[in-house]
């Protein structure tokens, strides 16, 4: 299985599966970032992390520890 | 009937400006009970009776975020009347996520849809009307930034809660997940108001530590809650908090579907989409983010013909409070035939302390300003999301850098400017790191070394920012090693928000909130230690009598400087500078600038310019080079300004860290300097080798320690909001 920090840039991939718990699991779900959500890799910033992406229709930043969390494929 | 409104939405979503709209002027801006969470409250323009609280932008109303903690316990126990929800059409399905969770709470609510113009531009349609039947509320639509229907919002909240209409969300997540928050309903019913009911419950089958604290419910009660959790977790193969999240969002979408039609395909480039391919390109984003920061700093501090800020300042300083203002004071002063140490304290004593800092402000004014309209227009998030990567190396976020970057003016601003800091520990780190960065008022003092004891060379002002910046750098990593700071960085999962055009309402006034702060602590506490400074410094005891003293060198400042000078002996603050160096430190407590100031009048120069070139001379035949070094990086790193440490007690807001804070700086510094001092000294052949070279060493090796030690591991993600009690 794919994890989202894996991904290329311009890709678009689809969540099966968010690991992890408590505050931080919590804080990527409440920004949308559920289940069988459709996510579009916009770009990577320059100095290589965090990652930006188009979720629900608006850009949203993560690092890519935390992207290790999201499952997609 | 007094009435009263909570406004709540998303950061953003356009709250601010609807805030300003429906209150005007009538703002009361205060803290949160025992946290540092901004608190606004503001009487409905027109309408006397209605009182419109505003709850901190939030993205959801989960256990997390101390933001997201004070809203939901102001909405639970302070039951407000109404709910104004404001949503940002151009980002509908994740604004409404909170107000599915707001629906539930059983408060009359109305949803005003901001930025209709721009989901009109984009080609989209929102139905208000089909929006209004999904959610149960009536819902509006607004241009906050061009005041349009506004007005009308308010007085539709006004009238749901006159109506005392409450939205019902039943229906909304999948049948076994209702069928189990109706078992817990029933469960619940006996202790919880019936309004709350559906809300209380969704928060005990997400197994909510806060809201178990309140219910305190019997062992068996919990038992049998935990076996209709757990069969549901079983059914869908997830924990209870994801299942609640997921099915919301669903929900939503199901809403959105039905009420929203878009035209622009998925993942179609917007015009700030555009901006960013620029702004934030992997190659062009650092280059123009140097540029940007260059011109913002050229405008305010910089010495050329555009520089507004720096031409106020002078103006201020040479004319306003050089010219305009004491002579003023001494026509009246004059006139009323005032003895000499009445006008003394006066015209030295105050006029002298106050309008030094207050010539500050235009520079200030100009630096906000502009600080404003970057944060308005949604760049300060990009500048976090280019930095986070440096920054999250010595345990701080791409947001720490906004603040030091102000700190680079003045550390006031700087430290106010750790508010957007979300996670406590992140901002408590930023805090007491931030006064390192050599802000303004420092220049004349590396400027007076520079040029009297290292022949000028610009490299000592360049190695002043290396050491500021290595002071942040080394306390990062030393701090977020020791228990109170461990832990990973808090996740960051930042909203990137569109760019759009900067209200000039807003940017006045957060130009001018922050501005006022900085001017009322030149009104309060630096009056008062300018006071008691120009005492010190003018009276002393001559031949056994006290009163006013010609010579500076008898004033009982200098009998305390004398008093004093041995602790500072180690930094190589020896001879017959030692006890004006002395002194010159403590004045620098009241603005950095006095430091330089102060060697002037200690020198007998009734005044010197700003870099005292006139003190040059002297200055050389006391400081060795070494000395110079270690004085300078001491007053460059020790505690800052009262007014910035004024600062610091009100964004830490909590006596215990404002000294952990203040004292760690002093330690730092103090510790820098004598090693610098005594082994700089050695290698150079100043310094002779002493008991004092050893304790270097030991605390160099001490700190070289504290720097690569493992450090506190925490066993579990350390969030302490549960600990946080917030007063009711």
């Amino acid at each position: 299985m794919k994890t989202l920090n894996e991904c290329k840039p311009s890709q678009t991939v689809i969540v099966k599966k968010i690991t992890g718990t408590g505050a931080v699991k919590r804080r990527i779900m409440d920004m949308g970032i559920t289940k069988g959500v459709e996510l579009h890799i916009r770009k990577v910033a320059p100095l290589g992390d965090p990652i930006e992406l188009n979720v629900r229709g608006y850009e949203l930043t993560v690092r890519k520890q935390d992207a290790q969390m999201i499952e997609v494929e | 009937m007094e009435i009263k409104i909570a406004l709540a939405g998303n950061p953003n979503s356009g709250k601010t400006t609807l805030f300003n709209q429906l209150t005007g002027s009538r703002q009361r801006v205060g803290n949160w009970p025992g946290v540092t969470v901004e608190k606004k409250e503001g009487t409905l323009k027109g309408e006397n009776q209605c009182t419109i609280q505003d709850l901190p932008g939030i993205y959801s109303l989960s256990p997390y975020s101390l933001e997201e903690v004070v809203s939901r316990n102001y909405l639970v126990n302070e039951k407000p009347d109404a709910i104004l929800n404001i949503v940002d059409g151009t980002n509908i399905e994740r604004n409404l996520y909170l107000t599915t969770q707001l629906l539930e709470l059983g408060i009359p609510t109305v949803v005003c849809v901001n930025m209709m113009d721009l989901v009109k531009r984009n080609g989209d349609q929102i139905d208000i009307d089909k929006l209004s039947e999904k959610l149960d509320c009536p819902v509006v639509s607004i241009s906050a930034l061009k005041g349009q229907g506004t007005k009308e919002a308010a007085l539709k909240a006004i009238k749901t809660a006159q109506a005392h209409q409450v939205p019902r969300m039943d229906k909304v997540y999948a049948k076994n997940v209702e069928a189990a928050l109706e078992q817990i309903e029933a469960i619940l019913s006996s202790s919880v108001d019936n309004g709350m009911l559906r809300w209380y419950s969704i928060k005990v089958f997400e197994r909510d530590e806060r809201i178990h604290e309140i219910l305190k419910l019997k062992e068996n009660e919990k038992k049998e809650i935990e076996t209709i959790i757990q069969k549901v977790e079983n059914e869908m193969d997830d924990d209870s908090e994801s299942i609640i999240t997921s099915q919301r969002y669903d929900h939503i979408g199901q809403i959105v579907q039905y009420a929203v039609k878009k035209k622009s395909e998925k993942h179609a480039l917007s015009v700030s989409d555009k901006i960013d391919k620029i702004v934030t390109n992997r190659i062009l984003a650092l280059p123009i983010f140097i540029a940007i920061m260059y011109v913002v700093y050229t405008i305010a501090m910089g010495s050329t013909s555009i520089s507004i800020g720096t031409m106020g300042t002078d103006w201020a300083n040479d004319v306003l409070f050089g010219e305009i203002v004491p002579n003023f004071f001494d026509g009246i002063l004059t006139s009323l035939h005032v003895n000499d140490v009445l006008y003394g304290l006066i015209m030295d004593g105050i006029l002298g302390g106050v309008g030094a800092v207050l010539g500050f402000v235009p520079q200030i004014l100009v630096l906000f300003i502009l600080l404003s309209v970057m944060e308005d227009i949604g760049y300060m998030s990009r500048v976090a999301f280019i930095m986070d990567r440096i920054f999250r190396r010595f345990g701080l976020s791409g947001k720490s850098f906004i603040p030091m970057l102000v700190a680079t003016g003045c550390g006031v601003p700087g430290i106010m400017a750790s508010r957007t800091i979300e996670q406590d520990r992140d901002r408590k780190m930023t805090i007491m790191t931030t006064g390192f960065i050599p802000c303004g008022a420092k220049m004349p003092i590396i400027g007076l070394f520079a040029g009297a004891v290292f022949g000028g060379s610009s490299l000592v002002a360049t190695s002043a920012f290396v050491i500021g910046i290595a002071a942040v750098i080394l306390s990062g990593i030393m701090l977020k090693k020791f228990k109170a700071f461990a832990g990973e960085p808090a996740p960051f999962v930042m909203e990137l928000p569109s760019y759009h055009l900067p209200s000039l309402g807003n940017v006045v006034r957060a130009t001018w909130e922050r501005g006022w702060s900085f001017i009322k602590r030149a009104g309060s506490i630096i009056l008062l230690s300018s006071i008691v400074l120009w005492f010190l410094q003018g009276f002393g005891f001559t031949d056994g009598q006290f009163g006013m003293v010609a010579d500076n060198n008898t004033s009982l400042l200098a009998n305390i400087g004398n008093a004093l000078a041995w602790i500072f002996a180690p930094l190589g603050w020896i001879g017959d500078m030692a006890w004006k160096a002395t002194v010159a430190t403590f004045t620098g407590l009241i603005a950095k600038e006095e430091v330089v100031n102060t060697f002037g009048v200690l020198y007998n120069f009734a005044e010197v310019s700003e870099e005292g070139n006139e003190i040059w001379t002297l200055i050389a035949r006391d400081f060795t080079p070494i000395a110079a070094y270690s004085f300078m990086i001491f007053n460059l790193l020790c505690a800052p300004c009262f007014a910035a440490m004024g600062a610091i007690k009100r964004e830490m807001n909590n006596p215990k860290w404002t000294l952990a804070a203040i004292g760690y700086m002093c330690v730092f510094a103090y510790v820098s300097s004598l090693i610098v001092y005594q082994l700089g000294g050695l290698i150079l052949g100043e310094v002779t080798f002493s008991i004092w070279t050893i304790v270097a060493l030991a605390l160099l090796a001490g700190i070289l320690y504290l720097l690569f030690r493992p450090g506190y591991k925490p066993k579990t993600e350390a969030i302490d909001i549960q600990k946080i009690s917030i007063a009711k």
